[in-house]
Parts: C-alpha cells; sequence; structure tokens
C-alpha cells in the first residue's frame, strides 16, 4: 500500500481544520419489529473533520450501518426510529431539517459508498446514466454534457477505456471496476464528506488494497472528511487517523489508530486485535473472543460485554461503564482516547 | 439476436405441425358421421353421401388426408365448410371481433390491473393496498363464468345501463362488459404481480444508493424503482395477450358475441374438421408470435438478459 500522508497524524481533534465537518451527539436508533423494540443505537458520540479519516470498526451488527444510514437519512423508518441525538453537519443539527434540505445535502455535500456494489447499482440503467445522473439532477446539466462528465469520472477512478464503456451496464463490469463506479458516483460533486460502509468487504482480497488506496488517495486530493466502516482491523491500520470501536450500538473505544493497536484500553478492542491472523503464530489456532455479541432486544444490564469479558466483575453487571478519558501512566491526559471500561486502567497497562 | 429469432422461427414450424396434426386427429376421432347428420333424420342418398366425402375427403385414411390437408395450407386453401363456405371466409369474419374483444380486454387489463397494482404497491399496508388485495382475491377465486352471468345480470338487467348480451358484435360500446370479464383475471394477476414486484424493488439495494444519491422522489420512483418492477410486469402482459385470445372464447359463449369462439363452438358441434382446424391453427400461430415477441422485449427491457 501507498503510505498516506496523515493531516492529523496525532489524532488530535484540535489539530485538524478548525470545527468538526460531521458531529454525531448521543444518537440512538431502534427498530421496531414483531419481537419487541431492537436497540441498534445506543448513544454513538463521534465526529470527523476535512481531511480526516475515522474508522468505525467492529463485529456485524454492532450499529456501524444504522449510524451511518441514519447520517445519510436513508434509514428505512419503519421499522427505524430516531429515539435520541443529534447529527450536526457544520454545525446545524440535520435532523431537525426539512426533507428538501436533507435531500440536498445527501450526494452533494455527504456522499455514500456500498459495500455490493453490484446490487447497489441499477442493473437496467447503463452506469453512464447512473453517474450523469448526479449532475443532472443537482446541477441540471444536459444530458450530453453529463455522460462527458461521467467519462471523466471513470477515468478519474481510473476505469480502463472509460469512452467505450460508459455505456455498459453495471454486470459487465468486474467486481472491482464496479465498486470504482461506486466511488465516482460519490466523488462526483466533490462532497465534503465520504461514508465507506465496508468498501472493499465484497471483493477478491487481490482488489480490496487497490480500491482502498484508490479511495485514500482520492480523500488526501480532494481534503474530504471519510468515515470507514469496516470489520477488518487490518484494512484501517494503513489509511485511518483516528478509530472509533462499536459494541451493542455504542462506541466502546476511541483512539488515534497507531496508539489503539500499540495499546488498547478495552478488552473488546483487546480480543479484536487478538483475533488478527498473524505471520508469527501460523500454524496456532486463532485467538477469538468468547460468545455471540448480545440480542439487541434484550441487552445486558451494566456492560454490555461482561457477559463475554474476562475481566468482568460484580460492577461490570450493574453499572453502564461511561466513556472515561484515558491518561498515561503519570495522569497526563491522552488527547482523543476514550474507554468504556470500569477497569480501562488495568485495561491499559496489564 | 438475429440468429435467435430464427432459431425461434425455425422451431415454430415442428410445434405448429404437431398441434395441427393433434387437433386433426381429435376431429377426425369424433363420434358419429358428420356427412349423415347434415341430412337430419331423412334418408340420404348413399350415392350424395359418397360425392360429398370425396369431396371433403372423408373416403381417405388419415395419413393420406393430413398430408393433403397441410399441403392445401401451404398453398392459403383452408378447405370449405360443409355449408359450403370458404373456411377462410369464416375465419375473416371472426378474428375480427375476438381480436376486438381482446385488445379491449387487453386495455382494460393495463390499465386497471397496473393502476391497482401501482395503488396498493406504494401504499403498502395502507388502507387502499387491502381493499385492492381483497378485491384481487374475490377476482381470482370466482370462476369467470359467473363473473359473467353475475355482471351480465347486474349491468344488463339490474341496472340495464346495457344490453345482457351482446346484439352488434362490431359495436365497440357493446364489448365493453364482455371485455371487462374476460380481463378481470387478467387484471387481477397483473395488479398482484404489480405489488409484488413493486414491494421487492423497494427494499433493494440500488434504491438506497438512489436515494443517498439525493435524487427527488418522484425520480427514484419512476426512473429506479418502477423501471426495474415493471419488467415481470410487462412480460406476463405479453404472454396474456395470447391467452386472452383463447380466453374469448368461455367469454364469447356468455354474452353471445359472434367471435372465434361461437365459430369453433359451432364447428366442433358439426364435426367440421377444417373449421376447427383452422381455427385452432390460428391461434396457435397468434401465441406462438406473441410469445417470441415477449422473450425479445424482455431482452430489451432487462439488459441482463441476452440471447445468443
Ligand atoms: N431494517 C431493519 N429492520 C430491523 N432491524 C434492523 C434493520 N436494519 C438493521 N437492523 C438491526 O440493527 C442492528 C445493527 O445493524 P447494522 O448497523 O447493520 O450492523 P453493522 O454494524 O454490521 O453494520 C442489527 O442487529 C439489525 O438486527
Ligand atoms: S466494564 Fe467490565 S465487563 Fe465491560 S469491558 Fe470493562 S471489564 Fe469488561
Ligand atoms: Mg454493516
Amino acid at each position: 500500500m501507498t503510505t498516506i500522508e496523515k493531516t492529523n497524524p496525532a489524532g488530535n481533534p484540535a489539530a485538524a481544520d478548525t470545527a468538526p465537518l460531521l458531529e454525531v451527539r448521543d444518537l440512538h436508533v431502534e427498530f421496531v419489529t414483531r419481537e419487541g423494540v431492537a436497540q441498534a443505537v445506543n448513544g454513538v458520540n463521534y465526529s470527523v473533520s476535512a481531511g480526516e479519516t475515522l474508522a468505525v470498526l467492529g463485529e456485524s451488527g454492532s450499529g456501524k450501518s444504522v449510524t451511518a444510514q441514519t447520517i445519510m437519512g436513508i434509514l428505512d423508518m419503519p421499522p427505524g426510529r430516531i429515539a435520541k441525538g443529534e447529527i450536526l453537519y457544520r454545525g446545524e443539527d440535520m435532523l431537525k431539517m426539512s426533507t428538501e434540505q436533507r435531500r440536498r445535502i445527501r450526494g452533494q455535500k455527504i456522499a455514500m459508498i456500498f459495500q455490493d456494489a453490484l446490487s447497489s447499482l441499477n442493473p437496467v440503467l447503463t452506469v453512464g446514466y447512473q453517474l450523469g445522473e448526479m449532475f443532472r439532477v443537482h446541477q441540471g446539466m444536459s444530458k450530453k454534457d453529463a455522460r462527458a462528465k461521467a467519462v471523466e469520472l471513470m477515468d478519474r477512478v481510473r476505469i480502463p477505456a472509460a469512452k467505450e464503456r460508459v455505456d455498459q451496464y453495471p454486470h459487465q463490469f468486474s467486481g472491482g471496476m464496479r465498486q470504482r463506479i461506486m466511488i465516482a458516483m460519490a466523488l462526483a460533486l466533490e462532497p465534503d464528506l465520504i461514508i465507506a460502509d465496508e468498501p472493499t468487504t465484497a471483493l477478491d482480497v487481490t482488489v480490496q488494497a487497490q480500491v482502498m488506496d484508490l479511495l485514500a488517495e482520492l480523500q488526501r486530493e480532494y481534503h474530504m472528511g471519510l468515515i470507514l466502516i469496516t470489520h477488518d482491523l487490518g484494512v484501517v491500520a494503513d489509511v485511518a487517523d483516528k478509530i472509533a470501536v462499536m459494541y451493542a450500538g455504542r462506541i466502546v473505544e476511541t483512539a488515534p489508530v497507531h496508539q489503539l493497536y500499540k495499546n488498547p484500553a478495552h478488552p473488546y478492542t483487546k480480543g479484536l486485535l487478538q483475533s488478527i491472523p498473524r505471520l508469527d503464530q501460523k500454524g496456532q489456532e486463532l485467538y477469538a473472543i468468547k460468545g455471540l455479541p448480545p440480542n439487541l432486544l434484550r441487552i445486558p444490564s451494566g456492560c454490555a460485554f461482561n457477559p463475554r469479558c474476562e475481566m468482568a466483575q460484580d460492577v461490570c453487571r450493574t453499572d453502564v461503564p461511561a466513556l472515561h478519558r484515558v491518561t498515561d501512566a503519570d495522569g497526563a491526559e491522552l488527547v482523543g482516547r476514550g474507554s468504556a471500561c470500569h477497569f480501562w486502567k488495568e485495561t491499559l497497562r496489564g | 439476436m438475429g440468429r435467435y429469432v430464427a432459431r425461434r422461427l425455425l422451431q415454430m414450424i415442428p410445434v405448429f405441425l404437431g398441434t395441427t396434426f393433434l387437433v386433426f386427429m381429435m376431429v377426425y376421432s369424433l363420434p358419429g358421421d358428420p356427412i349423415k347428420a347434415m341430412f337430419g333424420d331423412h334418408a340420404a342418398d348413399p350415392a350424395t353421401v359418397a360425392h360429398l366425402k370425396h369431396q371433403y375427403h372423408l373416403d381417405m385414411p388419415w395419413w393420406q388426408h393430413y398430408p393433403l390437408y397441410v399441403w392445401q395450407l401451404l398453398h392459403g386453401d383452408l378447405g370449405q365448410t360443409f355449408g359450403g363456405v370458404d373456411v377462410s371466409q369464416v375465419l375473416s369474419q371472426a378474428f375480427p371481433v375476438t381480436i376486438r374483444l381482446a385488445l379491449l380486454a387487453f386495455v382494460i387489463e393495463i390499465v386497471v390491473g397496473l393502476g391497482l397494482g401501482l395503488l396498493a404497491g406504494l401504499r403498502r399496508g395502507k388502507v387502499a393496498d387491502k381493499l385492492v388485495l381483497v378485491f384481487t382475491l374475490l377476482v381470482i377465486s370466482v370462476p369467470v363464468f359467473v363473473i359473467g352471468y353475475i355482471c351480465s345480470t347486474v349491468f344488463g338487467i339490474t341496472l340495464a345501463w346495457t344490453t345482457p348480451t351482446v346484439q352488434d358484435s362490431n359495436n365497440l360500446g357493446q364489448l365493453l362488459l364482455p371485455a371487462f370479464v374476460l380481463a378481470s383475471l387478467s387484471l387481477a394477476y397483473v395488479a398482484r404481480l404489480t405489488r409484488t414486484s413493486l414491494v421487492e424493488n423497494v427494499r433493494a439495494d440500488y434504491m438506497r444508493t438512489a436515494m443517498a444519491k439525493g435524487l427527488p422522489r418522484r425520480r427514484i420512483i419512476v426512473n429506479h424503482l418502477l423501471r426495474n418492477s415493471l419488467i415481470p410486469v410487462v412480460t406476463f402482459l405479453g404472454t396474456d395477450l395470447g391467452a386472452l385470445m383463447g380466453g374469448a372464447i368461455v367469454t364469447e359463449g356468455i354474452f353471445n358475441v359472434q367471435g372465434v369462439g361461437n365459430a369453433l363452438y359451432r364447428a366442433i358441434r358439426a364435426s367440421e374438421g377444417p373449421t376447427v382446424v383452422g381455427i385452432v391453427s390460428v391461434l396457435v400461430i397468434v401465441y406462438l408470435i406473441s410469445s417470441l415477441l415477449v422473450d425479445l422485449l424482455y431482452a430489451v427491457l432487462d439488459p441482463r438478459i441476452r440471447y445468443a
């Protein structure tokens, strides 16, 4: 992978471009189902600034996508319901905006890339049409000009023979090329922020790195904010500035990327790191966190992770841990670090 | 594509020969002697009977008669009825009526069926949706001839908006009620298919993308949702055009429409082989061609389908 120049190597919010582009505050999202109310997101807080990459990490079902969909305003409502919270875009709460105001932000200011490019592209429309649609709808461009723009975008994401392929359909492209088209579509109107929800998960291992590199390169070039959602710790190390780890709809740890790898402050993060396959442990059985993620209809009381945690004490079963500020051995605050664990000190130093 | 069409056209030859042969044999094996029946209770002059039998080739065994029939067919000669009228003339009188009835039903099927389906699908779970579900269930579960008699009684006699049976088979206004009855079952299917397809596609990933692109709602529905959802509906409509022609036979009976159904019914009663085979052959050809057109239409609508 190419090395990426970080706007914010220390992960210090103050070092990034002044105010955050996007700030999620105490977001709660639930789904009303036949069996009851599933609490998918339970008080998420995170922020991204221009030029910054936030990686959101967590097992499947931890609420990463639901949070992203809520930010985009594309959550299925019903069954979804935003119970509480604010989503500030440049300081203004998007949840209080009119439908039309939000629509204008979507695609133009905040764009999204999905996991499965094949199903996310419309099967019966040409890629040129789908790319050009951005310009036609948001900028009132003519069909002909929009098509030319589409070719330009395809070139931009390095799709070979863009001019010939612009009138082809999604199924005529390979998986990697399709994801490039999704990236091109997100990039079309040069948004401030891109949310990429597992953009490489559905791809062959060989093209994963290429697509990730392209995304990181374009982000740097356009100085956009990037929220990179993934369950793959290996992907984020090279591209992210900071990481937010999610568990059962909560952020359980936040940290600048390298600090988190070196020295996690939450037992769940520790478990995730241990479960990455490593060359020096070849042949050994891979570590896996025991147990399963909780049923969102009945999230355990206290710390949601307690049934699976090797360090759990009585207090963990009764008291919900707040996101504690993490300090080093001398008591100095580690900027940008937080851990929602009663025993973060022991975890950090143990 | 050209090769595919050519192959499909070639495939029609054995299908056509097979169906005409089957129908031919069925008429041949009907009990009774059609020539004797022409004389009713009168004693038939054996010389005349022999002459007529020879004229209609009924003195030949079937393995001579059928090739002769096909040979004449290829020369555009469909034969004659026992009354001495050219079968082609019978067809040219009956088919326009049935085609008119079927097309009218087709239009009703599209307008009402699609309309109800869109209403239900776009207002899923609302009152309109539930009403459409109940209505279509009713139409699907009640046999067509029952619907026909009810409509004929209610609109033709009780309300007297129209006549209970059709007096003039060339009058579109009078054909409206039979066309509605003929369309009823297909219309219910179209409504349900449209609704199901819409509901499936609303949840599709590409719809989420369309929303994330900040497209206006109208555009998302028309250019993305409908463009995908209507593919199976259009395909169904295509195959149904052929089925409507066949279904017209029952409806024509109820409303006394002088179309193909009536002609066929009379021909079967009189064991008029050439007329029966002629009518059925034309119906088979209509069906084969319309299903080929549907396949081609499908490939145009869905770029993922390519015939080679
Ligand atoms: N449309 C929906 N209806 C009901 N439940 C949903 C829906 N979308 C998501 N959920 C629930 O929300 C939880 C979080 O999902 P998601 O955010 O997709 O997880 P992930 O972290 O893997 O992206 C899941 O357990 C799922 O059951
Ligand atoms: S709060 Fe307790 S249960 Fe939760 S992670 Fe920390 S030690 Fe484990
Ligand atoms: Mg997800």
